[in-house]
């Protein structure tokens, strides 16, 4: 204990250094946890979004490549019916999908929370179909959809000559066909998801709406729904993120038609990346997919996060 | 497969007393899945294992071109190549040959002397990358066939069609007859229909102008405007509820006489034969649809790519001895017979050939057009299969909104 006492600028050195080294040694298990998940984030997250970026600026074809071009990817995106039809279609699809997912999904939660019998087989029943991947339940519904082999041949061999359901074959309807074997591949979900929020709705509210002579649906839409906002993002984001990368449905129920009338825009960037070879291309289209998702997620995230954080 | 492993395994036993090589297993992909395809790739194997002993390690892909295309380029790109593939004759592959990820066959075919046999100098140009050869074409494909069921004729009392004039005046008759006047399958065979129509309906200059020299007056010419007709002709008679989902259905479809004709590649007869068909009598076939003396050639060729260091050297030697082999005289013989296309050898008998493939031969002589695979980019081809695709639906596109978007995308082809 002999040694001077650090002189006044190489103490404030000190705690400057001792900042950064704080910053590296403090908690050290916690910041050891946390280094995968940040590399993972950085690397795969954030460093192939921006390569993605970069790329569809890009003439490359097969093969990566750096020569620039400007928007030309973007100007021949917007000018093939191709895509503005898979958008279109998208954004129909997504709307229907969206409304009827949550309204089917909370209303099958709210049947289903009646204290009936047998509750636990019934919710198995509806989460089922959840369990198949898209490609089976388009597979299932491609035949039972098919005029000449499924539902509409079945019912006319039967003797029913006048009964007609096409949807498949026919352009105009093709996507409320999608619609069907979507709705009937999500609902499940979204009804298992709603209903353990309605569970976590304490008992006393309910009590006390009845005390005050509020009737029960009234009680479900103006204060159950209201304090299962938790849920119901979680529900939006899901069923919103399953929307924007449609691409398995459609390959296995229609592959696009008839004629190109039932086309996404994911499978526009798989064929045009993998079958055309045209990475500029398919990664022009896959930024504008991102577009999207971020004109969607950050009005969300600056409700959710953004305000509260300027409060506290 | 249990037959390829027994005939493996004689033949290997055969030469390993003779010769004492140990044999290699070499991985072959192809999307020949079809029954004709599959009955075909069966006698390279065959050919292949009774005459090296090495092992031929087979990987079907499914989905034809466009399904399996992605997975074998991924594949290669990925670095985890196969020993050997087949892909299309064309433009598919030229970058990873310019990649160099393709190995270089110009000893071999400077060996074999190819350039003496090869029945079209033209096929190897999409092989050839600064005065190397990379592939080997081992087949000669066309789509210009007009297939026309004969019991579908005998059922109206016609005689069968002898061009696509003839055919398109008898589709009232067959549609009365409730006879499906063009039998189609759904996806990608739809692809190839407006390429034939330029060739047989447009002619041989028409091809090449488009095709060759992407000549965008030439789309805009008359003649495409007759081969935009014939296409509307066709649309006004298929629609999405009669077709079926693959080109096997549409010979099965033909040979019944529940549809009356289609137009499809020379493959379809493959299949044809392995159900019985026979040509002449169960059905009809009219190259370049009985109108031009020339055919759109592509086919398939085979690449060995380069495979990573540390292989073991076996394999290296067992694609060599591959690459020999597909274009030897035997297998030639022996696939393309199965396979329905024209072996790429002028020295070969092909007097066990049908009558179809007689036909073509005779074609051959006058040498062949560049296909709109053979001669354009992947990405070009996928642009007018989703135009044909589209058009085909929708009966809301016109003539000329056909003729207008198909210019603008030979425009900027490449």
């Amino acid at each position: 204990m002999t040694q001077a006492p650090p002189s006044d600028t190489a103490r404030r050195k000190s705690g400057f250094a001792r900042a950064i080294e704080h910053m590296f040694t403090r908690n050290i298990p916690a910041k050891i946890a946390a280094t995968p998940m940040v590399t993972t984030v950085l690397v795969v997250f954030i460093g192939c979004t921006i390569w993605t970026i970069w790329y569809s600026f890009t003439g490359s074809r097969l093969l990566p490549s750096n020569e620039f071009v400007g928007l030309a990817q973007y100007e021949r995106l917007f000018s093939t019916s191709r895509w503005n039809v898979s958008v279109r279609n998208l954004l129909f699809y997504g709307a229907f999908s969206l409304v009827f997912t949550l309204s089917i999904g909370f209303l099958l939660a709210v049947l289903m929370d009646q204290k009936i019998r047998f509750e636990s087989a019934f919710r198995t029943i509806m989460l089922y179909p959840f369990a198949l991947s898209f490609i089976v339940t388009g597979l299932v519904w491609q035949w039972i959809m098919n005029p000449t082999l499924g539902l509409q041949g079945t019912l006319r061999n039967m003797g029913w000559e006048s009964f007609t359901f096409d949807w498949i074959a026919r352009g105009d309807m093709v996507l409320y066909a999608l619609l069907i074997a979507g709705l009937w591949q999500g609902t499940g979900f979204v009804m298992v998801l709603m209903l353990a929020g309605l569970r976590s709705i304490d008992d006393e509210i309910w009590k006390a709406a009845r005390v005050d002579g509020i009737p029960a649906w009234r009680t479900y839409l103006f204060i159950v729904l209201p304090m299962m906002r938790g849920v119901f993002v979680t529900a939006v984001v899901l069923v919103g993120a399953g929307i924007v990368r449609l691409y398995d449905l459609v390959v296995a129920l229609t592959n696009g038609g008839p004629g190109i009338s039932s086309e996404v825009p994911a499978k526009y960037v798989y064929d045009y990346m993998f079958t055309a070879g045209n990475i500029g291309q398919g990664l022009a289209a896959s930024t504008m997919m991102l577009v999207s998702v971020i004109i969607i997620i950050v009005p969300w995230a600056y409700l959710e996060f953004g305000g509260r954080g300027k409060n506290q | 497969m249990n037959r390829y492993v027994l005939a493996g395994a004689v033949s290997a036993a055969a030469l390993l007393g003779a010769t004492a090589v140990h044999a290699a297993d070499l991985e072959v992909t192809h999307w020949w899945t079809s029954a004709g395809e599959a009955a075909a790739v069966a006698e390279f194997a065959r050919v292949f294992e009774e005459q090296t002993g090495h092992n031929w390690v087979d990987s079907a892909l499914a989905g034809s071109g466009t399904g399996a295309n992605p997975v074998i380029i991924s594949r290669i790109i990925g670095g985890n190549p196969m020993g050997a593939t087949q892909m299309n004759t064309g433009r598919d592959a030229e970058e990873l040959i310019q990649a160099g990820l393709m190995r270089d066959l110009t000893d071999i075919a400077e060996e074999m002397n190819i350039s003496e046999f090869y029945v079209d100098e033209t096929l190897l140009e999409p092989c050839t990358y600064e005065g190397r050869i990379y592939c080997f074409p081992v087949n000669i494909h066309s789509w210009d066939w007009l297939w026309l069921s004969t019991a579908a004729y005998e059922e109206i009392g016609q005689p069968v069609p002898t061009n696509w004039n003839e055919y398109v005046e008898s589709w009232p008759a067959l549609e009365e007859a409730g006879i499906l006047p063009f039998g189609l399958a759904s996806g990608w065979p739809i692809a190839g229909i407006p390429g034939v129509l330029i060739a047989g309906v447009g002619g041989s200059d028409l091809v090449l102008s488009i095709n060759r020299d992407k000549s965008v007056d030439a789309v805009r010419s008359d003649e495409f405007r007759a081969v935009a007709e014939a296409l509307d002709d066709i649309r006004s008679v298929v629609s999405p509820e009669t077709m079926v989902p693959s080109f096997g259905d549409v010979g099965n479809q033909l040979l019944t006489g529940e549809a009356a004709g289609n137009i499809h590649g020379d493959w379809l007869q493959g299949d044809l034969q392995v159900a019985g068909g026979v040509p002449g009598e169960d059905y009809e076939c009219l190259p370049a649809l009985g109108m031009g003396d020339q055919l759109t050639g592509g086919g398939d060729s085979f690449f060995f790519p380069v495979l990573p260091d540390g292989t073991d050297p076996e394999v290296v030697e067992a694609q060599t001895e591959l690459a020999r082999l597909l274009i030897s005289p035997e297998a030639q013989l022996a696939f393309n017979l199965k396979k329905g296309s024209m072996p790429i050898r002028t020295d070969i008998d092909l007097s066990g050939a049908n009558t179809c493939m007689q036909k073509a031969i005779g074609l051959l002589d006058n040498g062949l057009l560049p296909s709109g695979d053979f001669a354009l980019s992947s990405d070009t081809q996928q642009q007018l299969q989703d135009l044909s695709i589209e058009f085909l639906d929708n009966d809301s596109i016109s003539i000329d909104e056909y003729i207008d978007r198909y210019a603008s995308i030979i425009e900027s082809a490449d």
